[in-house]
C-alpha cells in the first residue's frame, strides 16, 4: 500500500522482505545493521513499514466494515422499498402521523454533531491541545445524546397514540395493515439507528478518554479518524431515514 | 503521518450546504409533485450523503482503494435493490404464471 510513498520514514526489520514495494532493500538504509530496529514512533506496529501505511490499512478496514454496515441497512430498506412499492398510499397515511418537525430537528442535530466530530478529527490532526480535542468529542456526544432523547419522545408518543405494532396497534384510517407495517419498519429501522448512536456514544466516550490522556498529535490519530467515519456512516443513514420515513405524506397535510 | 488536513471553512460550507440541503427537502415534501416527490427528496438524499462522503469522510483525499471499497458497498446495494424489485415487479408478466 505504499503507492508512490517512498523515502521519508522506512523502518526495514530483520525479516523485511525488499523486492515488496520497490525498495532497495538493508543497502542504503544509513548504515543500520540488519537485526536493528531504527528508533520509531511507539504506535507503530512492526508489520506496517510506516505509520501513513498503519493509517492507510485501518482506514480501509474501516470502510470495509462501513461496507458491511451499508448491506445491514440495505436489508431493511430493501424490505420499505418493496412495502411500499406494495402499499403506496398506506404508506403516505401512515406517514403523516410521523411528528415531521421533531424528525427535521434530529437531522439538524446530526448535521451538526457530523461537523463536530469533523472539527474533533481535525483538531486531532493538527496535534491541537487535548482540551480542545475532547471538547469537539464531547460537542457530539451532546448532540448525539440530544438525538437520542428526542427519539424517546417520539417513541413515548407512539406508544400513547397506539402506533406500536403488535396487539394494541389501533388504526382508525383507510389502510390499518400497511399502517401496521409502515410502524413495524419504522421501529426496525430507527431502532437499529439508535443502537447505532448509542454505540458510538460509547465509541466516543473512549476517544475522549484517549484524546484527554494526550494520546493523539499530527503523528497518530487513527482511532479519532476511524470512529470519525462510524459517527459520519451513522449520519447518512439518518439523511435517507427522515426523508422516507417522515416525509412521504407531508404534502397531505 | 500524511493525512489530508482539510481547511475549516470547507467543512463550515458543506454544514451549511447540508443544512440547505434539509430545509429544502422539507419544503419541496409540502407540494405534491406526484412520484417526482421521490425522485427530488432521494436526489437531495444523495448529494448529502455525497458531500458527507467525501468531504467530512474525507474520501476525496483517499486513496483509490479506499473509493473502490466504500463505492462498492453502494454497487451491492444497487444489485440488491435491482435484483429484488426486478423480481417483485416482474411478477405475473407472464399469463399463468405461479404466483
Amino acid at each position: 500500500m505504499a503507492n508512490g510513498r517512498s523515502g521519508g520514514e522506512h523502518y526495514p526489520g530483520p525479516m523485511h522482505i525488499p523486492s515488496l514495494h520497490g525498495d532497495p532493500g538493508f543497502a542504503g538504509h544509513s548504515g543500520e545493521p540488519p537485526g536493528m530496529y531504527p528508533p520509531h514512533h511507539p504506535k507503530l506496529q512492526h508489520h506496517f513499514d510506516d505509520m501513513a501505511d498503519q493509517a492507510e490499512a485501518s482506514t480501509l478496514g474501516m470502510w470495509v466494515f462501513l461496507v458491511t454496515e451499508i448491506m445491514f441497512f440495505g436489508g431493511l430498506f430493501m424490505a420499505y422499498l418493496v412495502y411500499r412499492s406494495a402499499y403506496p398510499t398506506g404508506f403516505q397515511e401512515a406517514s403523516n402521523h410521523l411528528n415531521v418537525y421533531w424528525g427535521a430537528a434530529n437531522t439538524v442535530v446530526l448535521i451538526c454533531s457530523s461537523l463536530t466530530m469533523a472539527l474533533g478529527v481535525r483538531a486531532a490532526q493538527t496535534s491541537a491541545p487535548p482540551r480542545t480535542q475532547v471538547g469537539w468529542i464531547v460537542a457530539t456526544m451532546v448532540l448525539g445524546a440530544a438525538f437520542l432523547g428526542v427519539k424517546v419522545i417520539e417513541y413515548a408518543d407512539k406508544f400513547t397514540h397506539h402506533l406500536v405494532p403488535g396487539p394494541y396497534f389501533q388504526w382508525t384510517g383507510k389502510y390499518p395493515d400497511a399502517a401496521e407495517i409502515f410502524y413495524s419498519l419504522y421501529f426496525c429501522m430507527t431502532g437499529l439507528h439508535a443502537v447505532h448512536m448509542i454505540i458510538g456514544l460509547g465509541i466516543m466516550t473512549v476517544i475522549a478518554v484517549m484524546a484527554w490522556k494526550r494520546q493523539f498529535d499530527a503523528s497518530y490519530y487513527t482511532p479519532v479518524e476511524v470512529s470519525g467515519l462510524y459517527w459520519h456512516f451513522v449520519d447518512i443513514v439518518w439523511i435517507f431515514l427522515f426523508p422516507l420515513l417522515y416525509l412521504i405524506g407531508f404534502h397531505y397535510h | 503521518m500524511s493525512g489530508h488536513i482539510t481547511p475549516k471553512n470547507l467543512y463550515y460550507f458543506v454544514f451549511l450546504a447540508l443544512l440547505v440541503g434539509t430545509g429544502l427537502t422539507v419544503v419541496v415534501a409540502k407540494f405534491d409533485l406526484g412520484p417526482l416527490n421521490n425522485v427530488v427528496m432521494l436526489s437531495i438524499a444523495c448529494a448529502k450523503a455525497l458531500l458527507v462522503i467525501l468531504f467530512f469522510m474525507h474520501v476525496r483525499w483517499s486513496s483509490r482503494l479506499t473509493w473502490v471499497v466504500a463505492g462498492s458497498g453502494f454497487f451491492w446495494l444497487l444489485i440488491l435493490f435491482g435484483l429484488t424489485m426486478g423480481d417483485y415487479m416482474s411478477r405475473g408478466w407472464i399469463a399463468g404464471s405461479l404466483r
